[in-house]
């Protein structure tokens, strides 16, 4: 029988009384080898069979499936493809001007969401953490928060009801004496409608982490700002600001990480044809090549184009932010 | 990072005396941008609910907003009377508490693992986790997976592909790292082995946890429809959420839609799809007074370790 991890050597631990602060630099277990491992955790590793199985099953192998961007696949053959084609997928939609027309989509749907939806939440958190009735702020939050538990679907649903030629937008725009306008067919119009129904959605969830990183900035730091002489303006922007700096860093690089994914669910609900010029976007295009052309090499090779980008845009936030601000994810 | 705890409170300051003009103005400036907030939250919803209870003729001049006009019930009768609507109802509970079962054994057991901070090898299967967050091998891949297993057309297809939501992972792991361990040393001690532990011991003082786990991947699985949209070909297996879909993406459930207003000779494509929408969201708001804190603080405790 085996029993648990155990900690350090007990002979050591025994003349601490429990519950003390552990010494800083406790005596080193001797070295573990990989057998002793096994033999004393043998159970704990167990418990990590089938989540590991999970992860190399539907995480890792479709990494490696990312082969048929490189090979030749047919539909119900070999799921890493028959045989190999070298570069051709790349070279194809590197030439393909519908790709470039995405690429474009992507990157400002991204960065306009980025734009918006990053530092809005900072704004409300600082305007709700100036309310001082406690049940005012309580209702406000919750309220702002409710958009976020919502299906995707549902709010697609709800734009495109608010947004129809009947809907409310539309009876305002007749009210201001103006033409009922078809929103959802309008390329125009498509960026508008994605990036406020997106800050809809997120603006009041985004809130939560900086509200509590609001709550532990020292109080010292407020009134030693206000004998010299600061004026609120002046303490949230030497003060408040500096303190949720890590908060803001670490979303930042998380939303960074999902650039390239823009809401790729939302606009596969939202666009159509009429909107192809500014909503179709990488992830959408790919979708359409790989169910609509069934052609899968080329969508895997479009999706791994779209995979690397993503991960070099987070590497190098992060770099970035370790460098200039020192914090970051890792 | 944070503290768990801690209730967002304002800071406190004295009445009064220190509010400059300034100050007083951006108060009242304040509130009246967060009563904003508050109303362009709401308004979707109200108007979604005054266009359920419309009469269609209402709707399609355009005369709805705040409040129902020629109100009547008779669409949502109409939508009840749908049996497609009721299978993918219970289509969409049956696939939520599944997959949410497998989520939470497969999360908690590994979190547990994870937790072990003297395991050997632990830094390798936190690694294993952590790196999905980032690279991910896409859609046309996973497709072919799924597919070649043969779980396509089975709630499986829905359930395995999303198993372990790597953020909930590291909350859990947070919390399970925040236990005394004392406890489980003692239960080592009187024989317990591992599983014991974990059954007896540490889940008894995590049942906290383990409930927003279940709120967290509840949520995710019941208004997920992408999964359900590509991998259940027929209409009897799909979730409500699909069923919403392909009504307002006008292409199967149009025809259904027609279907059902010519059954019953009643024009109501409009209000059929606010009815639908309401029916869809309706549970949602039923618990979301209920569970709102638990997420908000499970947000948190995932902020201290993430």
């Amino acid at each position: 029988m085996s029993g648990p991890v155990r900690v350090a050597p007990p002979a050591a631990e025994d003349q601490v009384p429990r519950g003390a602060p552990v010494p800083p630099a406790p005596p080193r277990p001797p070295r573990r080898t990989w057998r002793r491992a096994l033999r004393r955790d043998w159970q704990l590793y167990s418990l990590a069979i089938l989540p590991l199985l999970f992860f190399l099953i539907f995480r890792y192998l479709p990494m490696l499936g990312n082969v048929i961007a490189f090979r030749r696949f047919q539909p119900g053959g070999n799921i890493f493809g028959e045989y190999w084609v070298g570069l051709r997928y790349f070279k194809m939609f590197l030439g393909d001007p519908t790709f470039w027309n995405v690429f474009t989509n992507t990157l400002a749907l991204g960065a306009l969401t980025l734009l918006f939806c990053f530092p809005l939440p900072i704004v409300l958190a600082l305007l709700l953490n100036e309310v001082r009735a406690r049940r005012l702020k309580r209702f406000v939050q919750s309220v702002s928060y409710l958009p976020h538990f919502l299906s995707i679907v549902i709010v697609a649903a709800m734009v495109m009801q608010l947004l129809s030629m009947d809907g409310t937008i539309n009876q305002l725009v007749r009210a201001g004496g103006g033409e009922a306008i078809p929103f959802l067919q309008r390329p125009e119009w498509f960026r508008t409608i994605y990036v406020s129904s997106e800050v809809w959605q997120t603006v009041g969830w985004g809130t939560i982490l900086y509200l509590a990183a609001l709550t532990t900035i020292d109080d010292n730091l407020y009134e030693a700002a206000r004998i010299d002489g600061a004026n609120r303006w002046r303490q949230t922007w030497h003060v408040t600001l500096p303190g949720i700096r890590p908060t803001m860093v670490t979303l930042l690089i998380l939303n960074i990480g999902t650039f390239m994914a823009v809401g790729f669910e939302k606009i596969l609900l939202l666009y159509n044809p009429l909107t192809y010029p500014t909503a179709d976007v990488i992830s959408t295009y790919l979708f359409r090549v790989g169910f609509a052309s069934s052609n899968f090499s080329y969508a895997a090779a479009i999706g791994l184009f779209e995979a690397v980008i993503g991960l070099i845009l987070v590497l190098s936030a992060n770099l970035i932010a370790r460098r200039t601000v020192g914090t970051s994810l890792w | 990072m944070v503290s768990i705890e801690a209730e967002p409170r304002p800071r406190p300051r004295r009445r009064g005396i220190q509010d400059t003009r300034g100050y007083r103005v951006f108060r009242v400036v304040n509130g009246i941008v967060l009563t904003l907030v508050v109303l362009v939250t709401l308004y979707p919803f109200v108007n979604i609910v005054a266009r359920s209870m419309s009469h269609e003729s209402y709707l399609i001049a355009g005369e709805v907003n705040l409040v129902p006009r020629g109100f009547t019930l008779d669409t949502y009768q109409l939508l009840m009377s749908d049996s497609l609507f009721w299978t993918n109802y219970r289509n969409t509970v049956f696939y939520t508490v599944t997959a949410t079962v497998v989520s939470i054994v497969l999360t908690t057991c590994y979190a547990y693992v994870l937790s072990k901070k003297q395991l050997k090898g632990r830094g390798a299967l936190v690694g294993i986790a952590v790196f999905t967050m980032f690279f991910t091998g896409g859609l046309i891949p996973n497709y072919v997976l799924v597919t070649s297993l043969g779980l396509k057309n089975s709630v499986w297809a829905i359930a395995l592909p999303n198993a372990i939501n790597v953020f909930n992972l590291l909350v859990m792991k947070a919390f399970f790292e925040s236990l005394p361990g004392d406890l489980e040393e003692a239960a080592a001690v009187d024989g317990l082995n591992t599983y014991g532990i974990l059954w007896r011991i540490v889940l008894p003082l995590s049942k906290a946890i383990v409930a927003t786990m279940v709120l967290f991947y509840a949520v995710a699985f019941w208004n997920s429809w992408f999964a359900a949209f590509l991998y259940l070909d027929r209409q009897e297996l799909w979730p409500v959420t699909v069923y919403l879909r392909n009504l307002i993406a006008g292409a199967t459930g149009a025809e259904n839609v027609g279907a059902i207003s010519e059954a019953n000779e009643v024009q109501a494509e409009a209000t059929l799809k606010a009815v639908t929408i309401v029916l869809t969201t309706l549970p949602i708001l039923l618990v979301y007074p209920f569970v709102q804190r638990y997420f908000v603080r499970g947000i948190m405790l995932g902020a201290v370790k993430g």
